[in-house]
């Protein structure tokens, strides 16, 4: 009962659905039953671009609750889902919204995408999403100018040297075979529980957390930090 | 050093195998892809720029000094190999064109960046029609700075052994001194054009139709020479669009009218010096 687990995140609009809608059309064509996940916070429409796959397809709406953390607790379950759907290849997607989490679990293949078209510093403020990935995927190089791109990767690699660096277009599915490769290249995983993740959560307990919209100290409660000022605020006084 | 890249023909659009079964291009070479739009020009690029190992749709094979690219997951191969140039291409950063070419040259390990950097900058000035200097920012330049500047780039700080040019024609730039300046040095140049004199200048140009290589034909004597006469025509255009975007007037020395029978000559020396030729 083994499974290639791979795990795909990164900002909104960067492009991951549609780098694995080419990815998962290679996948298929070499024979390899695939089922697809997606975690989102609110609501999602990339269900049916996966469905029109003809592959199975869930989606988990986290709602109320940290995307981050409703991912990590429902792992086992998709892991189950997957399984039952007799899928030798799980493609995971979750949308990295607050880019202090990373959804890297060990022993799992983690792809981050990140699009040529967000600066040079933006690597550096992705965080742990880009710096625990596996394959750092990189789109919509056709945009952008030779000398950009090499930049651009160099940004990428000074924050994840180790990762592996794949140049992808959604829309033409230019690089989608390289990481098709890279998921067969992945030894499957014989079960998801116990694995680790590679970064810790953030830990969320404090009043906002079970519901309250008040602002103000009266109305907070629990695990509580309050921003540093230092210096300045003696200017503030005056 | 690069010695050859090897292009195995795959199928066509109809998954007919291609008529041109192998296509090996050499370090200096300037090779033009034509045919008309969709029969699959772009599509050659970027089964060359991503390594195809035989995969579907175009069934290629591309290999490198006759061998596949290692496709391994843990050896990922030559990094550097190709570089690209294409109308649809942009510069983003917001930062000036001086600090920006550093970065480049630093991520590139280039030993003595500032002589690079303005041989850049002369490059791409002797390219513009506009004068572009050090201090201006990247993403205000005009369409044919950027391009120009671009070209220069590829050429000197990015100097991959193979560059793959996508319809610069109509980048506002000098193409054929850009294509001069990207194929020295040794450089594979693969330019996908519907210029006749761009596809002239090449010394062997592939006919794609329908998705395959369809014809392989090397450059005459003939069409060099024709390629020369357009080259001489396009220096007067171009000296002419100077005169009057300066302001001036053409009062005298009216050339005389082009006279037909000199068109009719080039097109019959075409035909036969082509019909039904096509070199390896």
């Amino acid at each position: 009962m083994s499974l290639r687990f791979v795990i795909v995140a990164g900002p909104p609009s960067s492009g991951k659905t549609s780098a694995m809608l080419h990815t998962i059309a290679h996948l298929k064509k070499s024979g390899m039953p695939v089922a697809a996940c997606k975690i989102d916070c609110l609501e999602t429409a990339d269900d049916r671009r996966y469905r029109q796959l003809g592959i199975p397809v869930a989606i988990g709406l986290s709602e109320y609750l940290c995307p981050d953390h409703f991912y990590a607790v429902n792992l086992e379950e998709v892991w189950s889902w997957a399984r039952q759907q007799n899928a030798e290849v799980l493609i995971l997607e979750t949308a990295g919204l607050c880019h202090r989490c990373a959804p890297a679990v060990e022993g799992c293949l983690t792809i981050c995408v990140i699009d040529n078209l967000v600066g040079l510093e933006t690597p550096k403020k992705i965080g742990p999403m880009l710096s625990t990935a596996d394959i750092i995927a990189i789109t919509k190089g056709d945009m952008v100018s030779q000398a950009e791109k090499e930049v651009f990767r160099d940004a990428v690699e000074t924050v994840n040297p180790g990762a592996r660096v794949i140049h992808v277009n959604g829309l033409s599915g230019q690089g989608s075979l390289a990481l098709k490769r890279a998921i067969l290249a992945t030894r499957p995983l014989e079960k998801i529980t116990g694995q680790a993740l590679r970064y810790s959560m953030p830990a969320a307990t404090c009043s906002y957390c079970a519901g309250e919209t008040i602002v103000g100290g009266s109305f907070q409660m629990g695990n509580i930090k309050k921003i540093d000022f230092g210096e300045s605020e003696s200017c503030c006084k005056k | 050093m690069l010695q050859k890249i090897t292009v195995m023909g795959g199928v066509d659009k109809n998954g007919h195998p291609e008529p041109i079964r192998r296509l090996d291009i050499h370090p200096g070479e300037v090779l033009a892809v034509v045919g008309p739009t969709g029969a699959g020009k772009t599509q050659l690029i970027a089964d060359i720029e991503q390594y195809r190992e035989g995969e579907a749709p175009t069934g290629r094979q591309v290999l490198i000094d006759g061998h596949p690219y290692a496709h391994d997951p843990l050896n990922p191969g030559p990094r550097h190999l190709v570089a690209e140039v294409s109308q649809k291409m942009n510069f983003i950063i917001d930062t000036t064109v001086e600090a920006f070419l550093a970065r480049h040259a630093r991520v590139r390990a280039i030993a003595s960046p500032e002589t690079v950097i303005n041989t850049v900058l002369t490059v791409a000035n002797q390219l513009a029609g506009e004068p572009l200097s050090p201090t201006d920012n990247l993403t205000r330049l005009s369409g044919g700075q950027a391009r120009a500047l671009m070209v220069g780039d590829v050429a000197l700080i990015s100097n991959a052994p193979v560059v793959l040019v996508d319809e610069i024609e109509n980048a506002g730039i000098d193409r054929l001194s850009a294509m001069a300046i990207l194929s020295a040095h040794g450089k594979m140049v693969l330019v996908v054009t519907h210029d006749p004199t761009l596809m002239l200048m090449a010394g062997r140009r592939v006919i794609m139709k329908n998705g395959g290589m369809h014809q392989l034909h090397r450059t005459t004597p003939a069409e060099i020479a024709i390629m020369e006469t357009l080259a001489a025509r396009e220096k007067d255009i171009s000296r002419l669009r100077d005169t009057l975007r300066s302001g001036q007037q053409i009062t005298d020395n009216v050339p005389n009218k082009e006279t037909q029978e000199t068109w009719q000559a080039f097109y019959c020396t075409a035909r036969s010096t082509s019909a039904g030729r096509s070199a390896r």
